[in-house]
């Protein structure tokens, strides 16, 4: 307990130093627990509108497990409960009155690993229209066009809209899932180590791409690369055995890092 | 949208929970029909009674007789189906190779699905007549060939399942025995079946549960006399050809003959129940031991 | 003969009959097909086909007795393939790590376990005399569906288990429902698994004899089979009568029959691995 306690008063980071504008998703004070395993101990976050925030640090830490509170993905898990405050656009998200669809739907998610359905390339990207209930052929041409084109996969397959997603190569594949989610009109796009089973080219192109999208998205991302971290965020969280030890713009993170064991985990000494 | 979802959610549930009214339904249509019948027939000499004759006039209701051949005919296809199932179980997983696996299984589970009745007609027609060729003094009607063709039928059963349970093994205990310089039938012997045990039991005893349930082979090659016998030759009854003779007659209702079938009924699923219920434990201990 | 030897021996001698009783099962297999074959192929005609049953042994043909099975059949799948899948989607996608979903879970392994003579007893008591629907059709549906019903939910769930959870990760990610997500991803990518155990099923429903004597089935048909709650025969049921028939040329008889059925059974099971095959290639992508 006393240990909690210490990294209690770590955590309290300056935030309002840092954010800049009203935030987009703000956590207070948030503990998850998988059984009696304590995954997330007591973190409180803002993250602006329009900006990239990458989640940091070693396997088990617990960043993705927070990551997946923010579209309510852990709900399927028996063992999941919590305690703590999450809102995004200033509505509660775990209240009464949240419908989970439309939740989903303002807050987008891209997997691991490439998970394209065994159906065409033109349907995966429908898909989440058509659950939607549109029906109107136009507009869903119209906006798989529109998404496809956005991760820059049109010119690539725009003569094989009806071929199987699976017949892809991996990276676009994950730009297809990239699509697949822009086509929904989210606000917030969770990234899941996105590029963790792509090759070094197509792991450039989706970070490129993570850099225009924030134009019109809160992004945030867990990943396991700290280049990439470095490269793509304007802010960086760093999540070490359930504890945010240290969040704070991604400059100050690499280059003047307050903590010790944020130093120690981006010098390579663990992780 | 909401609640569309919670009415597809309780629909399916329901779907799920026929499941339960099965067993429920055959509990009670068993216990219901059975209780009635005890009220004529005393429990003392339905389990003591070695004569079973309730289509008779002198009526005894005797079930040991139909235990009796129900008991000759499942031993005789348990003789016959572990040996063999046991032994093509060893060769595929020890000797055999992968491809010869491959298209051996096929084969086995034409055996498997081959109607019960056909396999009946293939011992009163094929089986019997060429045992009788060895032994003239054989029946018509008689165990001895229901028997065998019963077993024949539940080899494929025998040897897949413990086929699996021997796969599921560790390869580690089957490569340490090879690497003391152990031949594949002595690490077969002293490594692997050991090893597999529980789930070689567990194969057998579905085994057995499955021939003391079978119907239409007994029902057609070991005739319909109840005798309170173990000779092998001569005609007997098991409870479900029992249920099949008076199926095929037309006992009304609510008479003694028709409430016999439930009865007899309530016997055999006690049986089956017991032998699921203890394979359904091993396999739980077994799983346990590997997890 | 030293030791070595001896074992190298014993091994070589289990192996012999290792291969032996592999084989024995495929001989006896041939033997069976080919008596049959041998006995019966002389009566495989049209007249066979579409003549009703008779007293005469080489009069006597299989129409209503063909008619029964395939009216059974369809009434068997339609009842038994809704509660079987949404069963299976129940106990894999809905149920919770209750204590009641561990007993369904018991329950229905036992169910698998119950001689098919007691779920005869079950329809006999329920659905001929109970609802009273008589030796008829549809007490035969209901209860073949009870009696496939395991096999469909086991094979249900197996399907849908292999179903990758990234797929229904981000078609819920996507804002979908579980339902939709049922209905748009998980059926789509088991719908192989299912159908496989499906035709299984029906392909034991098919050779089922004993709890359709027990339900009622009719040993002789003279006429075809109008509605659900007409009696009926079928081809097991056909077969069983001639077979226990004195008369040499009911004995033919059957085993014209039992081609018939044969064919039917082993053509089901051979779709059934073919798709299940196609399947597993697909899934292995």
């Amino acid at each position: 307990m006393t240990t909690t306690t210490k990294n209690r008063k770590i955590e309290k980071i300056p935030q309002e130093n840092i954010l800049d504008n009203a935030s987009k998703i703000s956590i207070k004070e948030m503990d998850i627990w998988y059984g009696a395993f304590h995954a997330i101990k007591e973190v409180s976050m803002k993250i602006n509108p329009n900006t990239v925030t990458a989640f940091i640090g070693p396997s088990g830490c617990g960043k993705s497990t927070f990551l997946r509170l923010f579209n309510r993905m852990n709900d399927y898990i028996e063992s999941f409960h919590f305690d703590g405050k999450i809102k995004i656009d200033g509505k509660n998200i775990y209240g009464k009155k949240t419908n989970i669809e439309e939740l989903r739907k303002k807050v987008g998610m891209v997997f691991q690993k490439p998970n394209p359905f065994p159906k065409s390339i033109f349907e995966n990207v429908a898909y989440g229209l058509r659950i939607q209930g549109i029906k109107d052929k136009k507009i869903i041409a119209e906006r798989v066009e529109n998404s496809l084109k956005q991760v820059a996969l049109w010119e690539e397959v725009k003569n094989d809209l009806k071929k199987s997603a699976l017949a892809l190569s991996g990276g676009q594949q994950q730009r297809l899932c990239i699509a697949r989610t822009l086509a929904v009109q989210p606000s917030v796009i969770l990234m899941d180590e996105p590029t963790s089973a792509l090759d070094p080219i197509s792991t450039a192109s989706i970070e490129d791409l993570i850099f225009k999208l924030k134009e019109k998205y809160t992004i945030i991302i867990v990943t396991h690369n700290m280049q990439q971290a470095s490269r793509i965020s304007d802010y960086t969280a760093f999540f070490y055995m359930g504890n945010l030890v240290e969040y704070n713009k991604t400059e100050l993170i690499f280059t003047k890092p307050e903590k010790k064991q944020t130093e120690n985990y981006i010098s390579g000494k663990f992780g | 949208m909401k609640l569309k979802e919670k009415i597809i959610e309780l629909i399916l549930q329901f779907f799920a929970s026929i499941t339960i009214l099965t067993t429920v339904g055959i509990i009670a249509v068993l216990l219901f029909e059975s209780i009635t019948f005890f009220r004529s027939v005393s429990i003392i000499d339905f389990f003591t009674d070695t004569q079973w004759t309730p289509l008779y006039s002198e009526k005894h209701f005797g079930i040991l007789a139909l235990v009796s051949g129900t008991v000759l005919t499942s031993v005789i296809a348990i003789s016959v189906a572990l040996p063999i199932g046991l032994t093509i179980a060893i060769y595929l997983n020890m000797y055999a190779s992968k491809e010869f696996k491959k298209t051996l299984k096929p084969f086995l589970e034409i055996l498997a699905a081959v109607p019960t009745v056909v396999y009946g007609f293939f011992a009163l027609s094929i089986v019997t007549p060429f045992l009788q060729s060895i032994y003239p003094n054989l029946e018509t009607f008689n165990s001895l060939s229901a028997g065998i063709v019963m077993g024949i039928m539940i080899i494929p059963f025998v040897s897949s399942l413990s086929e699996d349970a021997l796969s599921a093994v560790p390869k580690s205990l089957k490569e340490a025995s090879f690497g003391m310089g152990a031949t594949k039938f002595q690490t077969a012997f002293k490594v692997m079946v050991p090893a597999a045990s529980s789930g070689i039991t567990v194969s057998v005893i579905l085994a057995i549960s499955r021939a003391i349930g079978e119907t239409m082979i007994v029902a057609i090659a070991a005739g319909q006399q109840a005798t309170f016998t173990f000779n092998p030759t001569v005609p007997i009854q098991t409870i479900t050809s029992y249920i099949v003779q008076v199926s095929m007659g037309d006992a009304p209702q609510g008479s003694i003959e028709y409430r016999t079938i439930f009865a007899a009924g309530l016997t055999l699923f006690v049986f089956t129940f017991i032998l699921n219920s203890f394979s359904f434990y091993i396999k739980k201990k077994y799983q346990e031991k590997y997890e | 003969m030293n030791n070595l030897q001896k074992n190298k021996l014993i091994d070589n001698a289990f192996k012999t009959i290792g291969i032996l009783f592999t084989y024995l099962g495929i001989l006896i297999l041939a033997i069976l097909l080919y008596k049959i074959i041998a006995a019966g192929s002389s009566r495989i005609n049209w007249d066979f086909l579409t003549s009703l049953p008779s007293r005469k042994p080489e009069k006597a043909g299989i129409y209503t007795a063909i008619l029964g099975t395939l009216d059974l059949m369809m009434l068997t799948i339609i009842i038994s393939i809704p509660i079987g899948i949404g069963a299976g989607i129940y106990l894999e996608e809905y149920a919770k790590k209750t204590k009641l979903t561990t007993l369904l879970e018991i329950n229905i392994a036992n169910l698998a376990g119950v001689p098919s003579i007691i779920y005869g007893l079950l329809g006999l008591g329920i659905f001929v005399r109970f609802f009273n629907f008589g030796g008829s059709i549809l007490s035969g549906a209901l209860t073949l569906s009870l009696l496939i019903l395991p096999i469909i939910i086991v094979a249900t769930r197996e399907a849908i288990k292999a179903v990758p959870s990234s797929l229904k990760e981000a078609s819920f990610a996507l804002g979908a429902t579980k339902w939709q997500t049922i209905q748009k991803v998980v059926l789509p990518s088991s719908f192989g698994g299912i159908l496989t155990g499906i035709i299984l099923a029906m392909s034991r429903a098919i050779g089922e004899t004993a709890p359709l004597i027990v339900v009622g089935a009719m040993a002789y048909v003279p006429f075809v089979p109008h509605s659900v709650f007409d009696t009926f025969s079928v081809l097991p049921m056909q077969i069983f009568t001639w077979t226990t028939r004195p008369k040499a040329g009911f004995a033919i008889a059957a085993s014209g029959a039992i081609i018939i059925l044969l064919i039917l059974t082993f053509v089901m099971n051979g779709v059934a691995v073919y798709f299940r095959n196609k399947w597993q290639k697909k899934l292995g992508n």
